[in-house]
């Protein structure tokens, strides 16, 4: 897990859906875009693997696509961003700081800003790429 | 000296019965109407409230020989946490935001807070996380009925009551948060499952005040 983190100083993803399938698919679709140079982690379904969201799937997900760069965070439904408001709370100061929900369509956004972060675009231009697809 | 000794453990072992039977009381609560709760969120969400629920008591149960031999503040923060990492759903954060921060409050400024203040700390907690207000039919709307009650200092029966009363009134609202907002006006004419969960948790803990030190 370091070895990504020490190789890439990009920005990393963390796509968060409340179906795991949704969730992976996203993250296949992004691995497609921008193979492995942008750290990627994903969280999809409850703690039994049914539909849902949980903060500490999240936040072990974050911890596993963690880059010194920051991370964007992509949620589907309400309870994957309130989830994940929490696990980054959990995350504690100052990695938190680094830890930014995008306000942006799950898939679209996710690929849009892995494609930005690979380029070595900062937190705030990925996001801010991701975010435009937003009325 | 043994005297001494022994009240001081007759405390700790009140201070553990008190935490443990809250903890029991909750748990038999939310497991007697989980069905029910998951029926109420059907209705207007993803049906999942009940087991959700149900998911995190019994995990708040599963560590309660860890949580009685807590202070009472960090055993409601510990408590909130639990929540948190096992509820899931938009139900967990705010749950488990509401008990992290009454053990915050209660657990800083010395203990010079009293419940009262501590409780409308942790409710605008909660309203800021699920950045909704009263009115927009979620479990707010039993909160600040709560904290009303507790402040005019009513009694145990008077807050269970009121509780109750509140949930029943979202019957009438529209959702403005959650899943439920997607329905609109279809919204109306259902209870918000969060409220009523909410009103069952305060009655529970209610009753089981009462049966500790009746009035």
């Amino acid at each position: 897990m370091s070895g990504m983190n020490s190789k890439s100083a990009n920005v990393g993803i963390v796509i968060v859906s409340h179906s795991p399938l949704v969730a992976q698919g996203t993250a296949d679709m992004v691995r497609q875009m921008v193979g492995d140079c942008v750290p990627l982690a994903w969280s999809g379904g409850n703690a039994e693997g049914g539909l849902g969201t949980h903060a500490a799937g999240i936040l072990a997900a974050i911890e596993r696509a963690w880059s010194d760069a920051g991370i964007a965070v992509f949620v589907d439904l309400g309870g994957a961003e309130t989830n994940s408001e929490m696990a980054i709370e959990m995350l504690g100061e100052p990695r938190s700081g680094r830890v930014i929900i995008c306000n942006a369509p799950l898939v679209e956004g996710a690929v849009m800003a892995a494609a930005e972060a690979s380029g070595g675009a900062a937190l705030a231009r990925v996001v801010a790429t991701a975010e435009e697809l937003s009325p | 000296m043994i005297g001494e000794g022994w009240k001081k453990v007759s405390v700790v072992s009140a201070h553990a019965a008190l935490i443990g039977g809250l903890i029991e009381a909750c748990r038999e609560a939310i497991a007697a109407n989980a069905d029910h709760l998951s029926e109420l969120d059907r209705a207007i969400g993803d049906g999942d409230h009940g087991t959700n629920m149900r998911r995190g008591l019994e995990a708040v149960y599963a560590e309660r020989n860890r949580l009685v031999q807590l202070p009472l503040p960090k055993a409601l923060e510990e408590t909130g946490l639990t929540l948190v990492m096992s509820v899931g759903g938009a139900a967990g954060p705010l749950y488990g935001t509401l008990l992290i921060e009454i053990g915050r409050q209660l657990a800083g400024a010395n203990g010079q807070i009293d419940f009262a203040r501590a409780l409308e700390h942790a409710i605008d907690a909660v309203a800021r996380r699920g950045r909704a207000s009263p009115g927009d039919k979620t479990l707010l709307d039993v909160l600040y009925p709560v904290h009303a009650e507790v402040v005019r200092r009513a009694g145990l029966a008077g807050i269970s009551r009121q509780a109750e009363r509140a949930a029943s009134l979202t019957l009438g609202m529209k959702a403005m948060r959650g899943r439920a907002a997607f329905l609109g006006d279809r919204s109306v004419g259902h209870v918000d499952p969060g409220a009523k969960s909410c009103s069952l948790l305060t009655a529970a803990i209610c009753r089981f005040l009462e049966e500790q030190c009746p009035a």
